[in-house]
């Protein structure tokens, strides 16, 4: 329960902290340990928790903005990155680098609670 | 709480947020910080605009002085309707930012000598060279006109304010793309940056004047004498703009040449000059406009057409719009970074622009006491210096200070501090036209609100830099061609080469004035045209500088095909102006064919010679014969002359190609083809073809085995994005012509924006540019334009009145802007 709640909770704190772009974009990595120090859990859990629940964010939201956007941007993107031009490659190296931001920021909080 | 591991994780989620919030370097360049660029709500994702967007939008702005409409239509090409004309320009700023932020803003940094701020230490050798030659120094004059004027004030300051209330009203996550990708951010505008491109496109379009340098290698190698034959006064294939035989008015200035000038001059020949311009417009900037009366037309009504050759880029130069107020209604190619329309029509007027291409750019060999540069020898004495600081900042870098030296003559470019591969040791300054305070917007703000052929008058009489051809037509029967421009009253040949700074004598001594100019009105033959090249015979009293700057061909096939048409329509236009035919290949190809000696040739080489021999002289996408004619006529070119040159690595400039042809054509004994490094043998034009064509063939057998000997496909056209990254660029386009022809598209350049205005009661046009509406490549409003550019074909534009627009089904959407 608390693992589903963890990943709740940090991917919608994750949104909510980036719809301010005012902030800087690694806002979402200071929510994370928020709530993986609220949260206890054991911190392989932690990190799972908080990993997959930005790399899901970040995936779904990439993936509708790609779709909408008839994957021109992304295939641009992907050959100067480069990616060899895939929009899926792309959506993937985002969610993951996304994920694992969250997932040591919630390590970092899961070990602060430790005993 | 356990102490290591926390220390350890707290470290790791640092360090990777660390890392990914830094620029890292990768071979030459710079990655963008990559948790930033890949953040879906920040980075470069919020940029994939969706494909069916709408861009319907009520802007509640302080600002303008009454509400307005912006009208869409399906090309995205905004109709402006604002009740005063501030209130258009201001929303003209406005949607040049929304749709092209980037763009301004690279552009203007370039031209002010501000690249390294932006990509660090690799700008920094365009950024010295562009504060070298004044650029900067020349905006700021022409910004003070430009304020001096409460017409141009007004316009100006209101561009500027509609383009800070974009810039003001959007957020992070809306940045243009290409600040993501590079790290930057947007400066506000202001008026200055508008006078800096305006001043780049001075630079772009008179690079005739900085190949002094080049030139005066190429004499001092070859000698004079020599040097006279291959680069003569004028070509004979020459059709000037005004017609050969026009009687010119007497002269009003006298211009004296120097009395040493022979030996000081023309036969002056120290150490070579090594000094290279580190960017150098292409020659090929250029373009063709002409204008034909009713008396040639099916409808009766005047056609005019303007087809400006520039690189092919991404975003484009040009951003297309109808401006409509109580004073004017215009529609055209508008430049992002300026207020007003800049080739385009009215609704009683049309207007076009190609290149004068007359030098107006000139540099002196300057003496200085010692190489602190405090005085130097003027008139017989020591003159002391000014200086002009500027300072380059560098990303990441200390900055860099270029302490200039000014003259009488101008800031000195280069010096042993700015050496720009100068190994003599020599001082050179630069006198340029666009040092001069000039108001160029005032002509196109006059020929927006222009109603007929006095007002076109009287709009580019006081165009200053870079001298243009200024076609004109109008709905009540009027065509007219002026070239116009702040021209240099020149002695034969001066600014040829780099001329003596020690003496007053070899200063400008006037400038010609406007009515003097070559014009010409309503001519009998019921047409006007211009394409680059020499504006008039050789009985005009002024030296127009040398003619190589002048290409001959294009404006000689235009002339011939508008001489013989008649019941001429628009669509006529069109095809003429995408037109592929190849004149230089119809003058030279016999010519070729009648000194290959066929019988030397292998059965290899003589499948090629039948393609050369079966063409049918069009430059079309699938000829393989105009890849055969190219790759030859190349070798033929450098066969001839590179035994010529070999002796030297400085670079120099070659014989023009109108001069080779020529001497093709009527030299049978052409010194030249004769190979200086046989002494034993005297070759001819036999010997020269013969082996051109041997080479040529080895060229033509590896694009044959790699699938490249068709035109389209061997010359490869793109359009390039300012950055020169592949991925944001269109490349291999499928589309035909040439230098010399009338489609002037060659690799990276061509035809930047075509246009047919028919004049008829209700004024029509048709047009088409390689780019499209959006600077934003994650819009399918990119590059929406190129694959009909590349075909040939033109959209038929919208010309609306308000209430048109409210009701026209190819409107899509509605900005409302109210007043706040």
């Amino acid at each position: 329960m608390k693992f589903i709640t963890a990943i709740i909770l940090t991917a919608l704190l994750s949104f909510a902290f980036g719809l301010f772009t005012a902030l800087p974009w690694w806002s979402f990595a200071i929510t994370s340990f928020v709530i993986a120090a609220a949260i206890h859990q054991k911190p392989g859990k932690a990190f799972l928790a908080a990993f997959l629940a930005v790399f899901l964010l970040w995936a779904i939201l990439t993936f509708i903005i790609d779709n909408a956007n008839q994957h021109l941007l992304s295939v641009k993107v992907a050959t100067i990155l480069p990616l060899g031009g895939s929009s899926f490659v792309l959506i993937l190296l985002t969610a993951f680098i996304g994920g694992l931001v969250a997932g040591l920021s919630a390590l970092t909080g899961s070990y602060l609670r430790k005993r | 709480m356990r102490i290591v591991p926390l220390i350890i994780s707290a470290t790791a989620t640092t360090a990777l947020i660390f890392v990914l919030n830094t620029q890292l370097t990768v071979g030459t360049g710079k990655t963008p910080r990559l948790g930033y660029f890949l953040s879906p709500q920040q980075g470069f994702w919020q940029n994939a605009e969706p494909a069916d967007v709408s861009f319907d939008k009520n802007i509640s702005i302080a600002g303008i002085k009454a509400n307005a409409d912006v009208y869409f239509d399906d090309r995205l090409v905004p109709h402006i309707y604002a009740n005063s004309d501030t209130d258009a320009y201001f929303i003209q700023g406005y949607l040049h930012a929304k749709f092209r932020l980037w763009q301004m803003e690279f552009q203007t940094s370039v031209a002010a000598g501000r690249l390294s701020e932006i990509i660090g230490e690799g700008g920094l050798k365009t950024d010295q060279y562009f504060r070298r030659l004044g650029m900067v120094y020349g905006a700021e004059q022409s910004l003070k006109a430009l304020e001096a004027n409460p017409e141009t004030k007004a316009a100006t300051d209101a561009y500027t304010n509609g383009v800070n209330a974009y810039i003001g009203s959007i957020k992070e996550n809306e940045l243009p793309f290409e600040f993501k990708l590079l790290d930057y951010k947007p400066e506000l505008w202001s008026n200055l940056k508008t006078a800096l491109f305006l001043k780049f496109m001075s630079f772009d379009l008179t690079g005739q004047g900085d190949d002094d340098l080049w030139m005066t290698n190429t004499r001092n190698y070859l000698g004079y004498d020599t040097f006279k034959k291959l680069f003569p006064e004028r070509a004979d294939s020459l059709d000037p703009i005004i017609p050969k035989g026009t009687t010119f008015d007497k002269p009003s200035i006298t211009v004296k040449t120097p009395a040493h000038a022979d030996s000081v001059y023309f036969h002056k020949n120290d150490q070579a000059i090594t000094a290279t311009p580190p960017i150098i417009p292409n020659k090929n900037n250029g373009s063709n406009n002409w204008a034909v009366s009713g008396a040639k037309t099916k409808s009766g009504k005047p056609i005019l057409c303007s087809d400006p050759h520039l690189g092919l880029n991404l975003p484009s130069l040009w951003y297309e719009m109808q401006i409509t107020t109580p004073t004017h209604n215009t529609y055209g190619a508008s430049f992002p970074g300026a207020p007003a329309i800049i080739i385009g029509f009215t609704d009683s007027i049309a207007w076009g622009v190609t290149n004068a291409g007359r030098d107006v750019k000139d540099f002196y060999d300057i003496k200085f006491k010692d190489t602190t540069m405090q005085e130097y020898w003027f008139n017989n004495e020591w003159k002391r210096s000014e200086f002009r600081t500027e300072t380059i900042r560098i990303k990441n870098k200390p900055d860099d200070v270029e302490t200039i030296a000014m003259t009488v003559f101008g800031p000195v470019m280069y010096d042993q501090h700015y050496k720009s591969r100068n190994e003599d040791g020599k001082y050179y300054a630069v006198r340029w036209t666009a040092h001069d305070a000039s108001n160029e917007l005032f002509t196109f703000y006059k020929l927006n609100h222009a109603k007929n052929y006095s007002d076109y008058v009287n709009a580019i009489s006081t165009f200053q830099c870079p001298g243009q051809n200024f076609v004109f037509a109008s709905v009540s029967g009027d065509i007219a061609i002026r070239q116009q421009g702040k021209f240099v009253a020149k002695w034969k040949h001066q600014g040829d080469f780099v001329q003596p700074g020690t003496d007053s004598s070899y200063m400008w001594q006037g400038f010609i004035p406007a009515n003097e100019n070559p014009h010409m009105e309503n001519p009998l033959r019921s047409f006007v045209s211009s394409a680059n090249q020499m504006a008039v015979d050789s009985t005009y009293p002024y030296y127009l500088g040398r003619s190589g700057n002048f290409p001959v061909y294009r404006g000689f096939l235009i002339n011939r095909k508008l001489a013989s048409m008649d019941n001429i329509t628009p669509e006529d236009m069109e095809r003429m102006q995408t037109d592929n035919y190849n004149v230089l290949a119809e003058f030279t190809r016999p010519f070729l064919l009648k000194y290959l000696d066929e019988t030397k040739l292998t059965r290899e080489e003589k499948k090629y010679l039948d393609l050369l021999k079966t063409w049918n002289l069009r430059n079309d996408i699938q000829e393989k014969g105009s890849t055969v004619y190219k790759v030859f006529w190349d070798s033929c070119y450098k066969q001839t002359y590179s035994d010529e040159y070999s002796k030297t690595k400085l670079p120099m400039y070659w014989p023009e190609q109108v001069t080779f042809a020529e001497a093709l054509l009527k030299d049978s004994a052409y010194a030249f083809a004769d190979n200086i490094n046989t002494a034993d043998k005297k070759e001819t034009w036999k010997d020269v073809v013969l082996v051109a064509f041997q080479k040529a063939c080895k060229t033509l057998q590896k694009a044959s085995n790699e699938n490249k000997l068709e035109w389209g496909i061997f010359k490869d056209t793109y359009v390039n994005h300012l950055l020169k990254i592949p991925a944001l660029s269109r490349l291999h386009l499928p589309i035909g012509g040439g230098g010399e022809m009338i489609n002037a598209t060659t690799a990276n350049h061509g035809p930047s924006w075509r246009m047919v205005v028919h004049l008829t009661d209700k004024v029509q046009a048709f047009a088409v540019y390689p780019g499209g509406q959006s600077g934003n490549p994650g819009s399918k409003y990119y590059d929406t334009f190129i694959d009909s550019w590349a075909e040939g074909r033109y959209y038929s534009v919208l010309f609306l009145k308000k209430q048109e627009a409210e009701s026209n089904s190819r409107i899509k959407w509605h900005f409302s802007f109210v007043k706040a």
